[in-house]
């Protein structure tokens, strides 16, 4: 083997070779002279422990059960941690709309002003902002922590041979884990994957993770919907990793068909553990998620608010509702559903908040700012468990929403490729919850929510 | 490379291929004379995590199989790992 | 990728900022910047480039956050992007960010920027992480291997960040003077060097063919870079 490394170099990829072993060689002796290695007994101990804690993260035995595991922890906390700080601001938004009311009623504004204000803008924002506020800012804290200890790389590393599997990269692990904060984030992260048709395979199925617009309205349906915090927690493990699974399947089809092509290949640094710097994590990511919900809340939720009380107001939302509602029968939703998605589409936030508000203009007022109210209304137009399930189904798959469009327009540069982006999801969506629905019913399965 | 088993040390000899991986696989210290050790392995066997020049770097077999080694004896201290 | 056009910060210097991935660059960037930055990062991954001011005494200084990078040379986009702010000549002083518990795959990348640039402030990090593992850096021997100041740091603790503000500082007024390491490849590259003309790097680029002669797009590229 020695014979190898004295064949003559010539062609510029052995002068690169030479010229790294030079800038290595030179490295090398800086270091030494500048570096003092002392074998104590605690480096010593401490390097055992870091040895033995990678192996459990990524052995053959624990590596998949603990990520699992940690995935439905961090739900469990979240869902556990949001009751308190989501029922004070529900209280004190409903508060702040008497004492805006009571203005309006003072300033003798007309009943219509009133209504766009208070029910359409008002209540869209604090709904935004109570339901999706707190379990983003716990949710994020943790998964920030995860990251600050260097967990993620590992993600990576032991999901790889099954990204390998479908054709895909395993750094597509990471931008699916930058997908819960936001999709248009996830898919900007897939430029850390070099080659083209794997990265075009992380952007095209980003969106079957759950974003932050999503995220906090499935936890509260299955807070609603199993109960408990366990088991709404380990629900939400199962919705998560079945969108995951979808992802590889997609991507397997993809890889198959229009994007054939030989997988290239992985490098991934796993970095050293660090002790994480939990005071300045948290308060970043606390204040990162603030700001971000807050900013989505008044430019997306404000608008679409007021759009909403005057579409529901003119009667134009339940004939577009009755006319969607014989296809969203079929696939285990209803027409005011389907109408909430397709008005969501600017951003996922507003999807359930416009569905809230379509019910509510159709029948009954109820205020509809915590989970028991929320429950009332749901209760009231009929809701079963399958509803539920399949309204969270069609939540994790539907297409992406505008600003995710948009930035895998800027990202892939073609409207072929954002067609497909939408179409994709969509036809997993409408197949998903069509496949659940008939087989529900078929078997008989299909009970109330609230019994 | 990549027929290593976790724990064992051995020399870089020569590197095969062309093109961007193999820049990739220099600049992370991949090059002749370099000591490197298989440390473990992913749960599902393939991508190997190799300890190199104080880093942990994860390769696939196929793209660890372009970096050609010399089985070093096991007693080796040098470039040990984090 | 491209610099965005928009409002140009008025400021007295342009610092870069490069390193290795997991360097603890980002962490230093935020501590140097504070809330005064433009672009938000999920924590871990610098996917864009992040831009932020600090302020040394009177000085007002425009820091800009570049990917994390092994190399200058491989041809993956993070790389590109350095490589091509670096050469643009728009950075007054660059830092590279280097842990100290991996001092030798850090020293690569630095010894590269050494030959593009030799207003360069080593921050050598997380030195007390290297230390809780059994290494122990000298730092003026360091120094003095380099040719370039060398700032001890432990970002995540917050120390050294005022020496390192100092450094830049002082680097940028001209105050400090710097002779770069300059490594030595072997004589048949050397020779085929000293009849190239530029500078040492392109001329490396230019005869590992990775750099058409002439080409010179990174000069045009960043003709209107706003930074």
């Amino acid at each position: 083997m020695s014979a190898l490394n004295t064949a003559p170099c010539k062609s510029p990829a052995d002068l690169q070779e030479r010229v790294a072993a030079a800038l290595f060689r030179e490295a090398e002796a800086i270091a030494n002279r500048a570096t003092k290695v002392t074998e104590e007994e605690d480096s010593r101990a401490l390097r055992y422990l870091e040895r033995k804690l990678d192996d459990f993260l990524t052995s053959r035995r624990t590596g998949f059960l603990l990520m699992t595991a940690l995935l439905a922890f961090i739900f469990w906390l979240t869902l556990v941690g949001t009751n308190y700080p989501s029922e004070a601001l529900a209280r004190l938004f409903s508060w702040g709309e008497k004492q805006i009311l009571a203005f309006l009623g003072g300033l003798n504004a007309p009943l219509w002003l009133q209504g766009i204000l208070v029910e359409g803008i008002y209540r869209t924002v604090s709904w935004v902002v109570a339901v999706m506020l707190p379990p983003m800012a716990i949710f994020f804290s943790l998964f920030a922590l995860l990251e600050d200890v260097g967990y993620l790389p590992r993600v990576a590393f032991n999901l790889d041979r099954l990204f390998r599997a479908t054709g895909a990269h395993g750094k597509q692990a990471l931008t699916m884990a930058m997908g819960f904060g936001c999709n248009a984030v996830g898919v900007t992260a897939c430029r850390i994957i070099e080659a083209p048709r794997e990265r075009l395979l992380a952007i095209l199925t980003n969106v079957f993770t759950p974003c932050n617009g999503r995220l906090p309205t499935l936890m509260a349906l299955a807070a609603l919907f199993a109960g408990g915090g366990l088991a709404a927690s380990l629900l939400l493990c199962a919705l998560v990793l079945g969108g995951c699974a979808i992802t590889l399947g997609v991507c397997y089809l993809l890889s198959r068909t229009f994007l054939k092509g030989l997988p290239s290949y992985f490098v991934l640094e796993l970095p050293p553990f660090r002790k994480p710097q939990v005071g300045r994590v948290l308060l970043r990511s606390l204040l990162d998620r603030t700001a971000l919900v807050l900013v989505r809340a008044v430019t997306v939720a404000a608008p679409a608010g007021a759009l909403l009380w005057v579409l529901s107001a003119s009667g134009l939302a339940a004939k577009a509702a009755a006319a969607l509602d014989p296809l969203a029968r079929v696939m285990g939703l209803d027409g005011f559903i389907l109408l909430a998605f397709v008005l969501g589409w600017p951003a996922n936030e507003i999807v359930l908040p416009v569905l809230l508000a379509c019910y509510l203009s159709a029948g009954t007022m109820v205020e509809a700012e915590s989970l028991a109210g929320l429950k009332a209304v749901l209760e009231e137009h009929g809701w079963t468990h399958l509803t539920a399930l399949c309204y969270m189904l069609f939540s994790l798959l539907h297409f992406p929403c505008g600003t995710t469009l948009v930035t895998i327009y800027r990202e892939t540069g073609s409207l072929r490729w954002v067609c497909w982006a939408v179409l994709i999801p969509l036809a997993t969506a409408c197949l998903a919850c069509t496949l659940v629905a008939q087989l529900a019913r078929a078997l008989g399965l299909v009970t109330s929510l609230f019994t | 490379m990549s027929r290593l088993p976790p724990g064992q040390k051995a020399e870089v000899r020569r590197l095969l291929g062309e093109g961007p991986l193999k820049f990739r696989l220099l600049d992370l210290g991949f090059v002749p004379g370099t000591t490197v050790e298989a440390v473990r392995r992913s749960p599902l066997g393939d991508p190997v995590a190799f300890c190199v020049r104080g880093a942990l770097v994860a390769l696939r077999s196929k793209d660890a199989d372009l970096v050609l080694v010399e089985v070093l004896p096991g007693d080796q201290r040098r470039g040990a790992c984090p | 990728m491209t610099f965005p056009q928009d409002n140009r910060p008025k400021t007295d210097g342009v610092v870069a900022l490069v390193g290795n991935p997991n360097t603890g660059k980002s962490t230093i960037f935020n501590a140097l910047t504070g809330l005064k930055q433009h672009t938000g990062n999920w924590p871990g991954k610098t996917v864009s480039i992040a831009r932020g001011t600090f302020r040394v005494g009177a000085q007002k200084y425009l820091l800009v956050d570049l990917p994390g990078t092994y190399s200058l040379r491989a041809g993956s986009p993070e790389e590109k992007i350095t490589r091509d702010f670096l050469l643009s000549g728009r950075p007054h002083v660059t830092v590279v960010v280097a842990d100290a518990g991996r001092l030798e795959r850090n020293l690569y990348l630095v010894l590269q920027v050494l030959e593009i640039t030799g207003k360069v402030v080593v921050c050598l990090n997380m030195l007390d992480d290297a230390r809780r593992r059994g290494i122990c850096v000298d730092v003026r021997a360091l120094e003095e291997e380099l040719g370039v100041p060398v700032v001890a740091a432990a970002a995540r603790q917050g120390l050294g960040l005022q020496e390192l503000k100092g450094k830049i500082d002082a680097l940028a007024r001209g105050e400090i003077s710097v002779c770069p390491r300059r490594v030595k490849y072997d004589p048949d590259i050397e020779e085929q060097l000293a009849f190239m003309s530029g500078t040492r790097w392109l001329a490396l680029e230019a005869l590992l063919g990775q750099q058409k002669p002439g080409e010179g797009s990174w000069v045009e590229r960043f003709k209107y870079c706003p930074v």
